[in-house]
């Protein structure tokens, strides 16, 4: 079977904003991305404009699922979060239920301690708004509501044309 | 698993080309990477080993235009071939949307073919997934050699049902974005079956 395409609105971006600010505020942090499991980035703030996010998203989405892999092997459910100590700046990765990955990059204006305590109230929250996404994107797999739903074959071969 | 973001008006879809080990899967990339406009693509990551074979994966972010006021936004990936990479195989096949699968048309290499299509199917199941119902195209790759197999006897041993199917040779470039809009089409048509 096909996986159900995931879908999120505007409200859920505000929510997530919302977090991930605050997260960037009482931490200190550089920034904050919010990707989902696939590698998609999904948001981010903080003073990231000098990173390519898109890359980081994929690499973070591989680290988090090859961690995970690690943990199984050794007869655990999952490393939910993992920590990636630099000279300067770090990472903190953590997962948010089974939909996102939160990630902090932060420098010695922070600390792990820190980010790490504020990182799992960060997540809690994340997840509360992806349960919320979710229960909306059930309610509205209908062909009535859908964008995509009469897309026509002239449409898909228009993105194609060079 | 394609993500819609209706905020920022995109579609993001995620596509694996699979097949056995060096059957020509990064360089499928890295040809969609030259001739992509630098407006329309990302950077592109390879995790390799110092010879150069992918030990992880390959990565392209490519954005194709838009349909219905969406932007399309497609992350093309590889899995290593190599048969004992497995297990990071089964990790990169997590939300696929789409799948390519490069077959290699040198004789020496039928029986990996058919292994690496045998391990693409039971990898899918660990995930939920079927093949028959997920989006996928067939690439006969490396037509230029001398050697190839038949494509009549390719189509035979590793596709009886029929999926799209093109013939390439990856160096050249030939029969590159006939598959890459072989399965982008498909992924495509399968959200509007799937009406989100």
């Amino acid at each position: 079977m096909f996986e159900s395409p995931f879908a999120m609105r505007e409200k859920d971006f505000a929510a997530i904003q919302v977090i991930i600010d605050g997260l960037v505020e009482e931490t200190g942090a550089r920034g904050v991305l919010v990707i989902d499991r696939v590698g998609q980035l999904l948001s981010r703030t903080g003073r990231m404009e000098e990173f390519d996010t898109t890359s980081l998203a994929s690499l973070a989405a591989g680290c988090v699922a090859a961690t995970g892999g690690l943990a199984r092997l050794l007869g655990e459910d999952d490393f939910p979060s993992h920590f990636h100590q630099g000279e300067s700046g770090s990472l903190y990765i953590s997962r948010v239920d089974e939909r996102g990955i939160l990630i902090v990059f932060f420098d010695r204006a922070s600390s792990l301690g820190l980010v790490r305590l504020r990182a799992r109230k960060g997540s809690a929250a994340l997840a509360h708004v992806f349960e919320e996404a979710q229960k909306e994107n059930e309610a509205r797999v209908s062909p009535d509501h859908s964008a995509f739903a009469n897309i026509t074959d002239e449409e898909i071969d228009n993105l194609f044309s060079d | 698993m394609s993500f819609i973001n209706y905020a920022a008006r995109e579609i993001n879809c995620k596509i694996v080309y699979y097949g056995p080990g060096l059957c020509g899967k990064t360089t499928n990339l890295q040809y969609v990477y030259q001739k992509t406009n630098p407006d329309l693509k990302g950077k592109m990551i390879s995790l390799a080993t110092e010879t150069e074979r992918t030990l992880f994966f390959d990565f392209l972010p490519l954005a194709l235009g838009e349909i219905r006021g969406f932007k399309a936004r497609f992350h093309l990936y590889t899995v290593p071939g190599q048969v004992f990479y497995d297990a990071s195989r089964k990790l990169i096949l997590k939300g696929v949307d789409g799948a390519v699968f490069v077959a290699d048309s040198q004789p020496a290499r039928e029986e990996a073919n058919i292994e690496s299509l045998e391990n693409l199917q039971s990898n899918l199941v660990e995930h939920g997934l079927e093949l028959s119902s997920l989006p996928w195209v067939m690439q006969y790759n490396k037509r230029d050699l001398p050697d190839a197999m038949p494509v009549e006897e390719m189509r035979k041993l590793l596709n009886p049902t029929g999926v799209p199917e093109f013939s390439a040779c990856a160096t050249s470039g030939e029969g590159v974005f006939e598959t890459l809009k072989g399965v982008a089409k498909g992924v495509l048509s399968s959200l509007r079956k799937l009406g989100v």
